[in-house]
């Protein structure tokens, strides 16, 4: 590379982070009030549109000029749809509302907006430390985390590549391209970077790799196929900051010398599509990507490709016989798709998450990043922390941190004074760890030794009330179904333990058939070709391992401890707590099974009776006379009537016999 | 139920062949796009489509039903006016999702996968939607419904009735 391309790329990244700037400061120094409000697909779903909706139409209503600046997700998806409301002329620091529905950003609009009270029974905090309203940053839910992956994440538009690039966006990019490759690859591999799609593999190594492939015509994929059951850190990142995922990407075209690239997207993401499809045009435009990027001699092609759902995909030989037309079986390995991969050229592939690290590696250096987390697992983490905890939602944490911090510190716990169980982490491949683990750190070999694995990220944590064998059924249904069939091992080896579990949920199950368990999880993850197979005996194995007791119950009692598997349970009414004459329950079933006894208090048909819970919630608290037992066997059983209990017949019961004794009358 | 697609349908299927002769390639990459936009205009894909895909790429129908087979984004059934979609994701099953499921197929005496013979409602099940916190979730067309109750399975269907209703009595009035 001649030094006069090296001056032209400066100046022209420099040409556009003026632009940036200025439009940055248009915003950033107006005096009028800012609303942000999270537009990811977890806000919306929580009803964020309408929120907007609300804001925008109260604000016209009443004349205030204001900034409704969108943004993507904070990743507190118990406290959507979230909204910060900046408005410098009230004198209060920018402020983080929670749950905000459409009739509180009225509320707020015409309080706060118009009238400069900030509503303080609202405010879940500010978003900067202050001497007015205690800050956000004195909860553990925001200072315990480490935002290296996420740092943008919700704070900026992810339809304007400028504020992007106002926030440092595409600076690696540039100092990227002053590089000889083999100089990036060495970064990446002094970094400890780690793939952060689940099995961790040197994302250095693969990269140095596929450089020295000899062929003219490399690809680089980035893997966004997250297919993992309640795992959604890649949609959030994708429509939150797609443009960090983007230029991690073409760095890694520029390290391995790639000129085309595709970001493998599941089509069941539409906002993440578009969103992507965008900022791809957006780079496009303002040529970052295409012919000479910034004024060098590097060109590349971005593509998306719709990923049709299919969890193997997310194995790179099962993505690439997906992009290739084929049903997405993998394939044996060697060779590696580094060495042959799409259409028998060299290929990598990085998880999206992988990419998103690249930037802030390049720009910051690799000694910066691995002062981040642990000796062997490096920088940070991004877990979906979902289940029976208070503060659901994306956590970004240096690795090394507990299960406890994570789970207990940020995340608040347990609800409802309940009781820890387990936590689930890694989905369908990873393991159920009990609370003896909860001291753990969480890294990848840490995980791996205590039988779970790092996984997605996708992370589960589940009280008392949780049945360990039916969440292991959960994810055995699913990863059985999800088999390509390549393998027999995987294909009916995950049927029969299916059934097995079936079997054990159901209360039918026979005398040997947790050994038989066991020796199928085993056998199935020595015999089967890929990830899948390999790993989807953990759920089982480990639950099985940790949790036997409970495999046990099941098993000799027909009782589920945690009283969740629906043919081991069954639900009654306690007659000393029923009232006489009250049909709350009786109207909510959906089976109709409730009936009235003679004395006119309340009955389940056990036959009929699907165990919904609906009549548990319908009972008025004074009375709170559902009872829930397992096994099922233990509930008492009440006669139906003969003949249903008729008005006529209810009057005459009244009248004709005395009520019973200790109950009064009606 | 395969065989009787609708006149409009096969309207449809005669203008995307036009397209996608026009628009893609013959080579086996472009199998996966096509039946993607196969479905995006059919919302499924009939059997004739299937055809037409496979008569496109030169290659036996089994071959593309193989792929489409494989994959969880295609249907082969006609989603109903109102697609029934539960949420099925790992936070959802752990707060009852299957119950709000049986509800679905008790209401409507279909089971997942399936449209009402009249075509207004269908039901599938889904992976996870991303709103764990509002758990279980059921999604009727686009919109998400939270917390979900077998009781309010039953509101739902009532909302909808009701809102029928009104467009029926507006597309009276605009008609008079």
């Amino acid at each position: 590379m001649n030094p006069g391309t090296k001056e032209n790329i400066a100046a022209q990244l420099e040409r556009l982070r003026e632009e940036a700037f200025r439009r940055q400061d248009q915003l950033r120094r107006s005096p009028l009030p800012k609303i942000h409000i999270g537009l990811a697909t977890c806000g919306i779903a929580a009803g964020a549109l309408e929120t907007k909706a609300a804001f925008e139409q109260t604000l016209a209503e009443r004349n205030i000029e204001a900034h409704v600046h969108t943004v993507g997700c904070l990743g507190h998806c118990y406290a959507e749809p979230v909204v910060i409301i900046e408005h410098p002329e009230s004198g209060f620091p920018p402020i983080f509302y929670h749950e905000v529905s459409p009739g509180k950003a009225k509320m707020l609009t015409k309080m706060f907006i118009e009238g400069g009270d900030p509503r303080f029974e609202h405010v879940y905090g500010a978003t900067e430390v202050n001497d007015m309203i205690p800050s956000v940053m004195d909860f553990s839910r925001f200072n315990l985390e480490k935002r290296v992956i996420m740092d943008k994440c919700g704070k900026i538009d992810p339809d304007d590549i400028y504020e992007y690039i106002a926030e440092g966006g595409y600076t690696a990019l540039a100092k990227a391209l002053q590089k000889p490759r083999r100089q990036i690859v060495e970064e990446i591999k002094a970094s400890g970077l780690r793939g952060r799609g689940g099995a961790g593999f040197p994302t250095g190594v693969k990269w140095e790799m596929a450089l020295e492939a000899a062929h003219d015509e490399k690809i680089v994929i980035c893997n966004a196929d997250e297919g993992d059951p309640g795992a959604y850190m890649d949609r959030t990142l994708l429509e939150s900051n797609p443009h960090q995922v983007l230029e991690g990407l073409m760095i890694c075209a520029l390290a391995v010398g790639a000129q085309e690239a595709l970001f493998y997207v599941r089509a069941e993401y539409p906002l993440a599509v578009k969103t992507l499809g965008r900022a791809i045009q957006q780079a496009q435009e303002l040529n970052l990507l295409g012919e000479g990027i910034l004024g060098s001699a590097f060109d590349l092609k971005v593509e998306i490709f719709e990923g049709s759902g299919a969890f193997v995909c997310g194995e790179e030989t099962g993505l690439i016989q997906s992009v290739e037309g084929y049903r997405g079986m993998p394939r044996h390995r060697p060779p590696y798709p580094v060495q042959k991969g799409l259409n028998d050229r060299p290929t990598v592939i990085n998880n999206v998450k992988t990419l998103a690290l690249v930037p802030p590696i390049v720009t910051r250096g690799s000694a910066w990043f691995r002062g981040i987390g642990t000796e062997g697992s490096p920088g940070t983490a991004v877990f979906s922390v979902v289940g029976d905890v208070v503060h659901a939602g994306l956590v970004e944490i240096p690795m090394g941190v507990t299960l406890r911090t994570l789970i207990f510190d940020i995340c608040g716990g347990i609800p409802n004074q309940k009781g820890f169980k387990a936590v689930q982490i890694g989905g369908p491949s990873g393991g159920c760890l009990p609370e003896s683990f909860l001291d753990t750190p969480i890294d990848f070999d840490s995980l791996t030794e205590a039988g779970a694995m790092m996984g997605s990220g996708g992370m589960v944590v589940m009280d008392e009330d949780t049945c360990v064998v039916n969440v292991s059924r959960y994810f055995l249904d699913f990863t059985q179904k999800e088999s390509c069939g390549k393998c027999t091992f995987c294909r009916i080896g995950t049927r029969h333990m299916l059934r097995i579990l079936d079997r054990l949920t159901c209360g039918t199950a026979l005398e040997d058939d947790l050994d038989l368990l066991s020796k199928l999880a085993k056998e199935i993850k020595a015999g089967s070709l890929c990830g899948l197979g390999k790993t989807a005996p953990n759920p089982v194995l480990t639950s099985l391992k940790y949790f036997r007791d409970e495999y046990e119950a099941h098993l000799t009692e027909g009782r589920c401890p945690g009283m969740m598997c629906r043919p081991l349970t069954a639900f009654y009414i306690d007659l000393d707590a029923c009232a006489r004459g009250c049909d709350a329950c009786a109207i909510v079933c959906p089976t109709d099974a409730i009936f009235t006894t003679s004395t006119r208090k309340k009955g389940i048909d056990q036959s009929l009776c699907v165990k919904c819970a609906e009549c548990v919630v319908a009972c008025p608290p004074e009375y709170d006379a559902v009872r829930k037992v397992s096994p099922a066997s233990l509930a008492p059983i009440i006669e139906r009537p003969d003949k249903p209990v008729s008005e006529d017949d209810e009057d005459a019961a009244t009248g004709g016999t005395p009520p019973e004794p200790g109950e009064g009358g009606a | 139920m395969e065989n009787d697609i609708l006149e409009k349908e096969a309207a449809i299927i005669d203008a995307l062949r036009e397209e996608i002769s026009g628009n893609y390639g013959n080579d086996r990459g472009c199998m996966i796009p096509i039946l993607q936009r196969v479905q995006n205009a059919l919302s499924y894909l009939p059997r004739d489509a299937i055809a037409m895909v496979a008569a496109h790429l030169g290659v036996p129908v089994s071959e593309v039903y193989g792929v489409a087979t494989f994959y969880n984004q295609f249907r082969f059934n006609p989603p109903g006016r109102y697609p029934v979609k539960v949420c099925m994701g790992t936070a959802c099953h752990v707060k009852g999702g299957d119950i709000i499921l049986e509800n679905f197929e008790r209401r409507l005496e279909i089971k997942e996968g399936e449209t009402t013979p009249d075509r207004e409602f269908s039901i599938e099940r889904v992976a996870c939607v991303g709103c764990c916190a509002l758990a279980p979730v059921a999604l009727i067309g686009d919109e998400v419904h939270g917390h979900m109750a077998p009781s309010k399975v039953e509101g739902l269907f009532s909302r909808i009735q009701i809102q029928k209703e009104i467009e029926e009595r507006k597309k009276n009035e605009s008609g008079n």
